[in-house]
């Protein structure tokens, strides 16, 4: 008997859970080739990596910490890319938001203590948003394609950033390193643990999860979101509103990588500088499409993606195989998923099934 | 006005310009090709990032500089290859395969570079490329200094802006792939394989970005950095579609392009004092976001761009 693909109507959870798993896994085994090629023990490095990554209190609240911004981030593309809008520049939105955290947190605005963190968080939210609004907008008013613009934007971001630390927002007290003023003791996010970094941006991320997936699930945006994703011409027949629906994923996309980057600012750094994000922007991408653009699914997907780069740095530390290991997983997990996703839209069926009368 | 006067008269500046403008060429040539025949590469960056590695550890242990430069072509192709299957065989996300290529492509590079050379400080150089001097014609006023200060990869840049404009309108191979990206049941109807001609295109594509990599640490420096491609990749998405998917055009556009990069440089030694440098580092991203909004009503997409084909596919 041979075998033929026949399209699928719907991929039941268990294997979209499984196709996710595989891609994780398959992208761990791969990258075997370049430890041995490193000259270490494949195996060696593997159990170096999940003690680095869960091995004990500090190792697990360092893997939290790293999830927290790639539970936000993972939530911003997978919002937008539910709607296909390609959002690929969560890496500059995550530093207006940051940047507007600064902005709002170290003292140029008089604020009463208890209003500070509502107000750094809502001003993240709307910069980052509005770092998304506008390609959104370009896109609708002139036809211009979002995933070069975003993709333009990041670097353009990054380079005003530095501008900013190394002019107006410079912290005179930081022995001429290139970093801004300090957020305010009342604009710093408290540690969810005593001595250990994981702080309340995590509760944000994991409440921002449950929101996005009562939103799709059970609001009327969600709906629209479905449709305008699905077939934008068949939405705008049906009467929705495509173009306000799609500015407001951007807002909301935008925004949450913008809380990515407030959450680093005031739970981690305390300040602004041109390192705060080593890629979370673009391993967003990884998160929402390893979670299949499932919300919940986002921040087990992102605790995985955080797992092995805090895991890659402790075996990196103990063998001296570079870190960038960790890219490489993260890169390979992107493209075994994609490749599973083709299985989720597929079955194999046999090839000539008998004519029913 | 003397200042502009100055920078528009000096050779210095139009070599620079052209020396600029070389790895886009390269890039949007690449390009141009991938998506005539209806692919879009967003693995571009990476490919820049994998090509300029290559290209320079290949001379760095030993290899020619063409040796060099066959390897990051072939760096480039390999990474096309995994691209086509994805998305032509597959008919997965071409954006989504696109932006794993650009982390495989760049992550790749990077761990090679750090595993292959691990107790450097600063980068280690290589001999690259020496401007070709056709018979003394350098002595020419003007002219001598612009065109023939340049390495023999800007001159190969040039001659691949003709011959890919010579195969897409001149050749029957040509009229195939152009027609595999508007209307790819005409390509089937005659007999040809669509999916052939798409990884070919998307191969050979590759193969050219990486080209513009190698210039980089194989003639315009001699070096690898991280970091040192900066979006010149995306830049040359954007460039494709200011040149309406034109050689010639984006030719041009990469010229006027180089010509602006070089203005700026010039002018932030004019006026640095009084206007922060990274505002000038900002304007080639700037530009390349202003001429697509400005082209992108009038843009004429391939028709099948990021549509996969299925053979025996109707309509």
């Amino acid at each position: 008997m041979s075998l033929r693909l026949e399209p699928r109507e719907h991929a039941p959870l268990g294997l979209r859970l499984l196709v996710s798993l595989l891609a994780g896994a398959i992208a761990l085994l791969f990258v075997a080739i370049p430890v041995m090629a490193a000259g270490a023990n494949p195996c060696e490095a593997y159990v170096l990596m999940a003690q680095g990554a869960f091995g004990s209190m500090f190792a697990l609240s360092e893997t939290l910490n790293r999830a927290t911004p790639l539970i936000l981030t993972g939530l911003a593309a997978t919002v937008a890319f539910r709607a296909r809008l390609w959002n690929i520049g969560a890496e500059g939105q995550l530093y207006m938001g940051a940047l507007a955290a600064v902005l709002v947190g170290s003292g140029f605005l008089q604020l009463p203590g208890p209003i500070m963190i509502p107000a750094i968080m809502l001003a993240g939210f709307l910069a980052g948003g509005l770092m998304m609004v506008v390609p959104t907008m370009l896109k609708q008013r002139f036809g211009a394609d979002e995933v070069v613009i975003t993709l333009l934007l990041n670097f353009v971001v990054i380079l005003f950033i530095q501008m900013l630390i190394e002019g107006p927002l410079k912290d005179p007290l930081s022995m001429g390193w290139p970093q801004s003023v300090p957020l305010l003791a009342e604009a710093k996010f408290d540690k969810l643990v005593p001595r250990l970094r994981t702080h309340w941006g995590l509760i944000i991320g994991l409440v921002s999860a449950l929101l996005l997936w009562l939103m799709v699930k059970k609001t009327v945006l969600g709906f629209e979101i479905k449709a305008v994703g699905e077939n934008k011409p068949a939405a705008r027949f049906a009467g929705i509103p495509v173009d306000a629906t799609m500015l407001k994923v951007a807002l909301i996309s935008g925004g949450l990588a913008g809380l990515a980057g407030v959450g680093e600012v005031a739970g981690v750094k305390g300040y602004l500088s041109a390192d705060l994000s080593p890629g979370f922007g673009y391993s967003g991408i990884v998160v929402a499409m390893l979670a299949g653009l499932s919300p919940i699914g986002s921040v087990l997907a992102a605790i995985f993606i955080a797992a092995v780069f805090v895991g890659a740095d402790s075996m990196s530390r103990a063998t001296g195989i570079s870190n960038y290991l960790a890219d490489l997983v993260v890169a390979l997990s992107l493209l075994c998923v994609l490749v599973g996703s083709f299985f989720l839209r597929f079955r194999l069926a046999p090839a000539n099934p008998k004519v029913e009368a | 006005m003397d200042v502009l006067f100055d920078i528009f008269g000096s050779a210095n500046f139009w070599a620079a310009a052209i020396r600029i403008a070389t790895p886009l060429i390269f890039g949007v040539l690449g390009a141009l090709i991938c998506e005539r025949a209806g692919v879009l590469n967003l693995g571009i960056e990476g490919i820049f990032v994998a090509g300029a590695m290559a290209g320079w550890l290949a001379v760095y242990l030993g290899a020619g500089l063409w040796g060099g430069v066959l390897v990051a072509a072939l760096t480039g192709a390999a990474f096309g290859l995994l691209h086509a299957f994805l998305t032509v065989v597959l008919g997965l996300s071409q954006h989504v395969s696109g932006i794993g290529i650009t982390l495989l492509a760049t992550s790749a590079s990077y761990f090679t570079y750090r595993t292959a050379l691990p107790d450097v400080s600063s980068p280690p150089r290589i001999v690259p490329f020496q401007s070709l001097d056709l018979a003394g014609l350098s002595d020419l006023p003007f002219f001598g200094p612009v065109l023939f200060s340049q390495t023999a990869l800007t001159w190969l840049a040039l001659l691949l802006v003709a011959l890919v404009a010579f195969v897409l309108y001149r050749t029957p191979l040509g009229l195939s792939i152009r027609a595999v990206g508007d209307n790819p049941a005409s390509v089937e109807a005659q007999g040809l394989s669509v999916i052939g001609l798409r990884i070919g295109a998307v191969v050979v594509g590759s193969a050219l970005m990486a080209l513009g990599g190698a210039f980089l640490t194989m003639s315009a420096f001699d070096a690898f950095f991280f970091g040192m491609v900066n979006g010149r990749g995306w830049i040359c998405i954007a460039l494709v579609v200011f040149a309406s998917w034109q050689p010639g055009k984006a030719l041009l556009g990469a010229l006027l392009f180089g010509a602006f990069d070089a203005f700026q440089i010039r002018l932030q030694a004019e006026i640095g004092q009084v206007v922060p440098g990274q505002v000038f580092l900002m304007l080639p991203y700037l530009l390349s976001i202003l001429a697509l909004v400005l082209v992108a009503r009038k843009a004429d997409y391939p028709r099948a761009l990021l549509q996969p084909w299925t053979k025996g596919q109707r309509h």
